[in-house]
This record gives structure tokens, C-alpha cells and sequence, in this order.
């Protein structure tokens, strides 16, 4: 297997300053992620999965180190190549669907590609909806809905910050489903930021265990399972077997802070 | 839930609680929070109390026999709106739209242009604001005489007034409507390579509209005030001059007149940017 290195980051530090204190949120952080490959991020809440999101996005600027995406060196964000899907949804309430959708074909002033948008809805299950405003849609087809708008622009890496985080546990595991059809589907480069192991071991080809103050990557679990994935996987006894000694990881390193 | 987290951020007529504080806007949302009659029914009991309020007046009035120079009767107001408005009424009425108009226009353009400057360039709030915050605690009619000096008695230094009455209203509420827009939003903008004028027409604007809305209502309230203060000042122009005219010949009905048109107006400028909300900006329900 000799595929190609999409995100490749070197001694990634990312410092906060503000009048009264300096936060390491990221320090000396050194990984690569493949062509095609799903990673997932999970860690005490805290400990820099959000800052090391918005610096592979070229949305925060690196304190130390550097970003590369396909061998270029990353100092803004690149939307045509990389696309964020963020926490809550976060599509624009007074614009319908559609119109969030068309969004970045707008501000790219490129023509709106309609056939992937129908095929993306389509699969989404949004099909019916495109009129609606984000406050008649339920949680669930606004999280879907915010990832239509990323695919839509066939970004070759999507960067997706607890999409799911608040949804209730079976919307979630529908979610997951639908990511991995679409993933499986289009085979993007996928780095997922996740409070919930049990989500990342599901989702995930590679696990990236973050401790916190200064964050760290801590540890990298493989996740070999084939695929495509069932649900029921997370009561299998290796992925239990995985979900402890992760989570043992997260807690200790918590314990070690002291809160 | 994620649209509850971000309609708590954002500021709309129907939240009465504008944030305090020195970044505040001026705490006058609570103005267009109030109720709205809904129904055939309940427009006609709204309607019914209002009739008996001025009957009520009226019979007061004739009971007590006061005298028509101390208080005009109800009828005699209406009678004369309806009698004389063509002959005293209309052109004064022209004049302090016009000059109202013109006042809002200028002093709101440049209040927006002010709110998009300090938005863009925060390091020049420090400078800006404190005179924005004088001009908005200081009663522009107090300027008039003063400006007359320098501008005459034409409709120049009413529109000034004016101006600097409505712009900063403006300004402030927009500013903290720009200030205040999600910064998840502004970053999606972002990676989608959004240019800042098209953070701005595509995301600033329309998050901060129900806020610059409130701006412009509470700037155009305080600008007629001042524009009708202004004309009782001086420049023998607009309803406000009329005021001191028939007062000081005490023909209280056509005061009376003068004085329920101008409220008129007031009532007429909250209806209108309320509805204007309704329309454009009640994204947020
Ligand atoms: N803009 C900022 N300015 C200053 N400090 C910040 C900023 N953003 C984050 N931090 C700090 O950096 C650290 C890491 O924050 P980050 O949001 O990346 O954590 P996280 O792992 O995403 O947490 P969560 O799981 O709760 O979302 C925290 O201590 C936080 O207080
Ligand atoms: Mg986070």
C-alpha cells in the first residue's frame, strides 16, 4: 500500500495569547494523513481537537510547525480542495436549504454543480426539503444538510468537528451510517473530531488519542475492521476490547491534569 | 439544541433583553416587543377601548367646562384635521417630512459606513465611540441655535440636527449587530474563501439586520423628535414651528391638530420598520 500523503503535519504547535494568559492548545503535533483515509480525533474536552481542525483548515495560523495538503504548504484556507463541516450544523438560518447549499458556489462565483447537489440530497434523504428554512428541519437534516453543502463543493478532504455531537444517540447512529455510505461512496480524505470513542472506533481507520494542556497526540490506535460496517460491530468484543483501552488513555490523562 | 444556541446570540424584537454593558446597544428593543393585536376581534376591542378613551375625554371636558384654550375638546381636533388640513396642515406637514427624510438619509448612511468601519477596523472603535456616545446622550435641538449661526435659517441646520441625531442609533445598533455575528459563521465564510465584502453581504448583513432594523427605528423616532423640536426652535417651517404659532394664539384646537399628526408620524414610523421586520427579518423564530 503506497498511497498518497494528503495532510501531512510537522511539530504543529498552536499557541492562545491573550492579556492575562498563554494557552499551548497544540504542541509539537506530527502526523500525516492518507490519500482516501478516515481518521478520527477524540480526546478530553479541552485538550485541542478544535484548534488542530481550524489549523489543518488554514482558518487558524499555526504557531509552530507546518501544514502541508498535497505538498503545499498551507497558509489560508483552500476551498477548492478542503471543506469544513463545523459543530452545530451551522447553516444560515434565513437562507433556505437550497439557497445554504448554493452558498459556496456563490462566493466561489462558479456555476452550482445541480446534478451532484440532487445526487447529494438525494442520498442525504433531504429530497422534498430544499425550500425549507434550517428552523423547520429537524437536527438530524440540518446536520445532514451542512454536510451536503461540504460534499457539494467535492472537496478532496473534508475536516468535520463533532458533527453529531448534539444529537441524541440514534440519530447519531443513523448519521454515522449515512457518513460511512457517503465516505465509502467517495472515498474523501476524512479527519473527524469526536467526543464519543465508541463513534470514532465506528467511523474510523486510524484513531488519533489527544491528551490535553499542552494537547498532544498521545497515542494511534489502527482500527482494522472490515467494512462496509455494521451497526451491531460496537458490541463485538474486539471493539469493546479497543473502546476500553482508549478510553482508559483519555481518562488518565485527565486524571494527570487534575480536573 | 444547535438553533436555540444560536438564536440566544442573536438579537431580535422579540427579545426584550438587550445585553447591558459598555457594548451594548441602547436598550430599546423592549419598544417592538410589545404584543400584536391578533384577530378580527381583538383589532376591534383594541379599537373600542380608543374610541371610549376620547368619548370619555370629551364628556370630561364638558362636564368640568373647561375652557377651550386651556384643553381642546376631542371633536374639535378632528373637526379641524378634517376641515382645515388642506389649508394649515399639509404644507407644514411636507416641509418636516422632507426635512426629516433628508436628515435620516445622510445621518443613517454614514452611521452604517461608521458601523462597517469599526467592524472591519476594530482598533478604531476606541476612537469613534466616545464621541458617538456623547452625540447620542446630548439633545441635538440644543445644537440648532448655534448651527443657525453658521448655516441660516434654512432647512440646513434642521438636517444636520437631524443627521446626527438618527446616525449614531444607527451606527451603534449596527455596529453591535455586525460585532455579534457568530464567529462559526464568519469562519465557514471564510472557508469557503469568501472575500470580506462578501462576508459581509452574505453573512454580516443579514445576521445583523434585525439589529440594524432596531437602529433605524430608534433613529428615526429620535430624529423627528428632533426635527419637530428643531422647527419649534426656529426657520418658521414644519410642524414644529405651528405649534408654537397656534399656541401663542391659543387656538388650541388646531394645536391639538398639529400635535396628534405628529404623533402620527411617531406611530407611523414604528409600524413601519416593525412590519419591515416581520418581512426581512424574523429568520430567527
Ligand atoms: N480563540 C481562543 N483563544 C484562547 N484560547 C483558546 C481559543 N480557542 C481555544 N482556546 C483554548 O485552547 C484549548 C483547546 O481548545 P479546543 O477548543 O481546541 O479544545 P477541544 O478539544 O476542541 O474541546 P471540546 O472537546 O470541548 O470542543 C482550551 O484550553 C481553550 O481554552
Ligand atoms: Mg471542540
Amino acid at each position: 500500500m503506497t498511497q498518497a500523503i494528503r495532510i501531512k503535519i510537522t511539530d504543529v504547535s498552536k499557541i492562545y495569547q491573550s492579556e492575562t494568559k498563554t494557552v499551548e492548545a497544540v504542541k509539537n503535533f506530527s502526523e500525516s494523513v492518507k490519500d482516501g483515509e478516515f481518521v478520527c480525533v477524540v480526546g478530553a474536552s479541552g485538550c485541542g481537537k478544535t484548534t488542530l481542525l481550524w489549523c489543518l483548515s488554514g482558518l487558524h495560523p499555526v504557531t509552530l510547525g507546518t501544514v502541508h495538503i498535497d505538498g503545499e504548504l498551507l497558509t489560508k484556507p483552500l476551498p477548492d480542495r478542503v471543506g469544513m463541516v463545523f459543530q452545530d450544523s451551522n447553516l444560515l438560518p434565513w437562507l433556505t436549504l437550497m439557497q445554504n447549499i448554493e452558498l459556496p458556489f456563490q462566493i466561489k462565483k462558479k456555476p452550482v454543480n445541480h446534478e451532484l447537489v440532487e445526487e447529494l440530497l438525494e442520498v442525504a434523504g433531504l429530497k422534498g426539503f430544499e425550500n425549507s428554512y434550517p428552523g423547520e428541519l429537524s437536527g438530524g437534516m440540518k446536520q445532514r444538510g451542512s454536510i451536503v453543502r461540504a460534499l457539494a463543493q467535492d472537496p478532496e478532504v473534508l475536516l468535520m468537528d463533532e458533527p453529531f455531537g448534539a444529537l441524541d444517540a440514534f440519530t447519531r447512529e443513523e448519521m454515522n451510517l449515512f457518513l460511512l455510505k457517503v465516505w465509502e461512496q467517495t472515498k474523501k480524505t476524512i479527519v473527524f473530531v469526536t467526543h464519543s470513542i465508541s463513534e470514532a472506533i465506528f467511523l474510523a481507520d486510524r484513531v488519533w488519542v489527544m491528551s490535553p494542556r499542552p494537547g498532544r497526540l498521545s497515542r494511534i490506535v489502527d482500527v482494522n475492521f472490515e467494512r462496509p460496517r455494521h451497526i451491531d460491530l460496537q458490541f463485538e468484543p474486539r471493539f469493546i476490547e479497543i473502546l476500553k483501552s482508549i478510553r482508559k488513555d483519555v481518562e488518565g490523562s485527565k486524571a494527570r491534569q487534575g480536573n | 439544541m444547535a438553533t436555540d444556541n444560536l438564536a440566544e446570540k442573536i438579537p431580535d424584537f422579540n427579545s426584550s433583553a438587550a445585553p447591558k454593558g459598555g457594548n451594548g446597544p441602547v436598550d430599546v428593543t423592549a419598544l417592538a416587543s410589545i404584543r400584536r393585536a391578533k384577530g378580527f376581534k381583538e383589532i376591534i376591542s383594541v379599537l373600542a377601548l380608543a374610541v371610549v378613551v376620547v368619548t370619555l375625554l370629551e364628556f370630561i371636558l364638558i362636564w368640568s367646562n373647561t375652557e377651550a384654550y386651556v384643553f381642546p375638546k376631542p371633536t374639535a381636533i378632528i373637526q379641524s384635521l378634517f376641515t382645515d388640513f388642506s389649508t394649515l396642515y399639509r404644507e407644514p406637514l411636507i416641509q418636516t417630512v422632507q426635512t426629516f427624510f433628508l436628515g435620516l438619509l445622510i445621518g443613517s448612511t454614514i452611521g452604517l459606513s461608521l458601523a462597517v468601519l469599526v467592524t472591519l477596523k476594530p482598533k478604531l472603535d476606541i476612537f469613534i465611540s466616545p464621541y458617538i456616545i456623547i452625540l447620542v446622550t446630548t439633545p441635538m435641538v440644543a445644537l440648532i441655535p448655534f448651527l443657525m449661526l453658521k448655516f441660516g435659517f434654512g432647512i440646513t441646520p434642521r438636517v444636520i440636527a437631524i443627521s446626527l441625531a438618527t446616525g449614531p442609533m444607527v451606527m451603534i445598533n449596527s455596529a453591535t449587530g455586525f460585532r455579534r455575528t457568530n464567529a462559526e459563521l464568519i469562519a465557514l465564510g471564510k472557508s469557503y474563501g469568501a472575500t470580506e465584502f462578501q462576508l459581509f453581504r452574505k453573512i454580516r448583513f443579514p445576521f445583523a439586520l434585525p439589529m440594524i432594523i432596531v437602529g433605524f427605528m430608534v433613529g428615526s423616532i429620535f430624529g423627528l423628535l428632533t426635527a419637530v423640536g428643531a422647527e419649534m426652535v426656529g426657520g418658521g417651517m414644519g410642524l414644529g414651528n405651528r405649534l408654537i404659532y397656534f399656541s401663542s394664539l391659543v387656538q388650541m384646537a388646531q394645536f391639538g391638530a398639529v400635535l396628534v399628526i405628529v404623533a402620527t408620524l411617531g406611530v407611523g414610523i414604528y409600524s413601519f420598520f416593525t412590519f419591515v421586520n416581520r418581512k426581512w427579518a424574523s429568520w430567527d423564530v
